[in-house]
């Protein structure tokens, strides 16, 4: 049968609600970490943040499928990582601001945010700590005999740690249902990936470990759907592992520190006319999905969101200080 | 060796002996059997049976799909036992020896060790690292190696140390049975060693150390095969009348304040021997936590550390043996401090 439908593949294979759903978490995304800076800016939030401002498509179109008993492990720029999975905001501000209501209690904070009931296993402070652990949840699910994949997020820096090599061999022989998804954003901190990057394509790598590997525009929501889809398809049906690029940037800095010396305003701004949440909506409204109104209602829905977040966040508590050692270990069984 | 004729467990003879490698596998088959989510790990644990021959035949018994041979890959063998434990199955991952976890140490002490914390206490980590360990076997600086005390620094981490085949089954289904990550030095001289070993299954309390010799003029704190070092220099110092009180350490995190301090109390003079470089060791955790204590007001000497000497293991088999603790110098130095000659 000749496929007609010259549609894109995210407008044809998703319903409207799901993709008006995906369209408000990336607004969610994008307030959520303008509200994170802000709230830095102003004090409220110590230590560090990476913030992935411009990789919203990227997050989002990879866990389009994702159920709650899928498993992702995520990064130190993991915010729409966790976001996209299902998490709710209001307990990421809670723990950015270290309270007790946070994800983890306030022990963890922008770097370790999790929420293992939607299946995000927690972003974490070193490059490439996720990928053995992604491998070792798609083990589970197989020995399990569940149906159940996992993604395993990591940025271009990460592909050259040796846990990026053993754990995509490791994942190869033994056939398990993991997706690993490179972000790459061009640079790992500073350097770029032509500079500490044998190959040009993070996704040829695959060829390495007998996987397959897709190389996609991270800021098109639709192909990298699509590359996701046909990966999950081959986890869920038991041959294997895939890798996939989203090639992608992040606007701001890596981190608060980053003066921004490496790259160039010219570079940066030809990034920001790419951006993936203008060109989803564009795509949504183009199909008839939605129209302006309909789309400015989800913006300002992520707004009030946000809002409210913060607010519930600023009321919560803080751990007692008499608890700092608590969940160091189990709880005695009461 | 000393430790053939082990005087823990020599006058056992008429119960079951087994030696510490069968006792170790015992327990991997009885846990493997009553629960389906329990793996093994490693490399060259399948039909090859382990470095140390510790999981020989098991993947007859459980299959290549509970008895898994990795790759080569320290970093990646352990990673993806962390993230397993972390989703539903309880895997035992065997180091070929403890020197190799230095590969892997990023999986075991920023991840396994850290997860539970870092979530708020949301996440477990049930993995059990098997940790082949110590000196004694002529494979030289990077095959002979008693890193237990480093493990020691890291909260979330429990770190055990069997002298004997009870306790090595008995550690390896407590192990099991805890709900964080387990590491477990077994030490490579012993796992020839035979002693009773109770049937089926029973746990070996974890954080709890073990009188194994009552005395009253010194107390001597040692692990592993130091444990039984201790007590034969302890038998040699009874025929001088030195009664020497010989506590077997068993768990190095978390540690076992209460015996320990009672014993000083009571004798006022301490030694620990541990096999580990002295600087920096459990010697000097266990005398801080005596000085720290009302305990240092009943000693009437200086504490002493016996440890490995401020060098790699050598490969020279008589330097082997002068790099660390043995019968006659623990019997010296513990005579030394009965007589106050510190
Ligand atoms: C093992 C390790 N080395 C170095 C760092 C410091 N560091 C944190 S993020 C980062 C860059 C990572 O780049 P990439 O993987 O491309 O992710 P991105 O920041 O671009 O999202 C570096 C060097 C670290 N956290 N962990
Ligand atoms: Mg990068």
């Amino acid at each position: 049968m000749m496929d007609t439908d010259n549609r894109p593949f995210a407008i044809r294979q998703y319903a409207p609600a799901q993709l008006r759903e995906a369209l408000k978490r990336m607004y969610l995304i994008r307030r959520f970490e303008e509200g994170a800076e802000d709230s830095y800016t102003r004090g409220m939030i110590h230590g560090t943040m990476h913030l992935s401002i411009g990789q919203e498509g990227s997050a989002m179109a990879t866990c389009m499928e994702l159920t709650d008993d899928d498993k992702i492990t995520s990064t130190h720029r993991g915010h729409g990582h966790c976001i996209a999975k299902g998490a709710d905001v209001g307990r990421m501000f809670a723990e950015f601001f270290g309270k007790e209501t946070g994800y983890c209690h306030g022990r963890g904070g922008s770097m370790h945010i999790a929420d293992v009931k939607t299946g995000n296993l927690g972003a974490n402070g070193i490059v490439g700590g996720g990928l053995p652990i992604a491998v070792g949840a798609a083990l589970s699910a197989k020995r399990l005999g569940k149906s159940d994949v996992t993604v395993c997020f990591f940025g271009d820096g990460a592909n050259n740690e040796g846990a990026f090599h053993e754990s995509l061999n490791i994942a190869s022989v033994w056939k398990l249902p993991v997706i690993f998804v490179c972000e790459n954003n061009g640079y790992g901190m500073s350097t770029s990936t032509a500079r500490s990057t044998a190959v040009p394509h993070i996704a040829q790598r695959a060829a390495a470990y007998s996987m397959p590997g897709t190389t996609v525009d991270g800021n098109d929501f639709s192909a990298v759907s699509e590359a996701l889809h046909i990966a999950i398809a081959r986890a869920r049906a038991g041959e294997g592992p895939s890798l996939v690029e989203n090639l992608t940037y992040r606007w701001r800095g890596h981190s608060k520190s980053d003066r921004n010396r490496y790259r160039t305003k010219e570079e940066i701004e030809a990034w920001m006319a790419k951006d993936p949440i203008a060109r989803f909506r564009a795509e949504l409204i183009a199909h008839g999905i939605l129209d302006e109104a309909g789309a400015d209602a989800i913006a300002a829905e992520a707004v009030a969101d946000v809002q409210k977040g913060i607010e519930f966040a600023k009321a919560s508590a803080a751990p007692d200080l008499s608890e700092v050692t608590r969940y160091v270990y189990a709880e005695a069984a009461l | 060796m000393n430790v053939q004729s082990n005087p823990v467990t020599s006058d056992d003879t008429s119960a079951r002996v087994l030696s510490y490698a069968e006792a170790i596998r015992e327990a991997m088959a009885i846990a493997m059997q009553a629960d389906p989510t329990v793996i093994l790990m490693g490399e060259d644990i399948g039909v090859y049976g382990g470095a140390f021959q510790v999981t020989l035949d098991l993947i007859d018994r459980f299959g290549p799909d509970r008895v898994m041979d990795t790759p080569i890959s320290e970093l990646g063998g352990a990673g993806v036992a962390v993230g397993a434990a972390l989703t539903g199955l309880k895997p035992i991952f065997e180091f070929q020896f403890s020197d190799f976890a230095m590969l892997a140490m990023e999986q075991i002490v920023n991840q396994a060790a850290k997860l539970r914390y870092m979530l708020g206490g949301e996440a477990a980590v049930p993995v059990v690292f098997r940790m082949p360990s110590g000196s004694g076997t002529g494979a030289a600086a990077q095959h002979s190696q008693s890193i237990e005390a480093w493990f020691g620094h890291v909260p979330g981490l429990k770190v055990l140390q069997p002298s004997t085949p009870e306790d090595a089954k008995g550690m390896l289904l407590a192990a099991l049975a805890d709900p964080d990550p387990v590491m477990i030095f077994e030490h490579k001289l012993l796992y020839k060693t035979r002693g009773h070993v109770p049937e089926g299954s029973y746990l070996t309390p974890i954080g709890k150390a073990l009188v194994r010799r009552a005395g009253s003029d010194l107390t001597i704190v040692a692990g592993s095969i130091m444990l039984h070092r201790a007590l034969e220099a302890a038998e040699k110092l009874a025929v001088d009348g030195i009664n020497v009180e010989v506590i077997d350490l068993r768990s190095i995190r978390p540690i076992d304040r209460e015996t320990i301090l009672t014993s000083v109390r009571k004798t006022g003079k301490l030694l620990v021997v541990y096999e580990g470089v002295k600087a920096y060791g459990v010697g000097a955790e266990i005398s801080a936590m005596v000085a720290e204590s009302d305990a240092f007001d009943y000693l009437d000497a200086p504490i002493l550390r016996l440890g490995a000497a401020d060098a790699p293991v050598p490969y020279n088999p008589d330097l082997e043996r002068a790099s660390v603790p043995q019968v006659d110098t623990i019997e010296a130095a513990a005579r030394r401090l009965a007589r106050r000659e510190v």
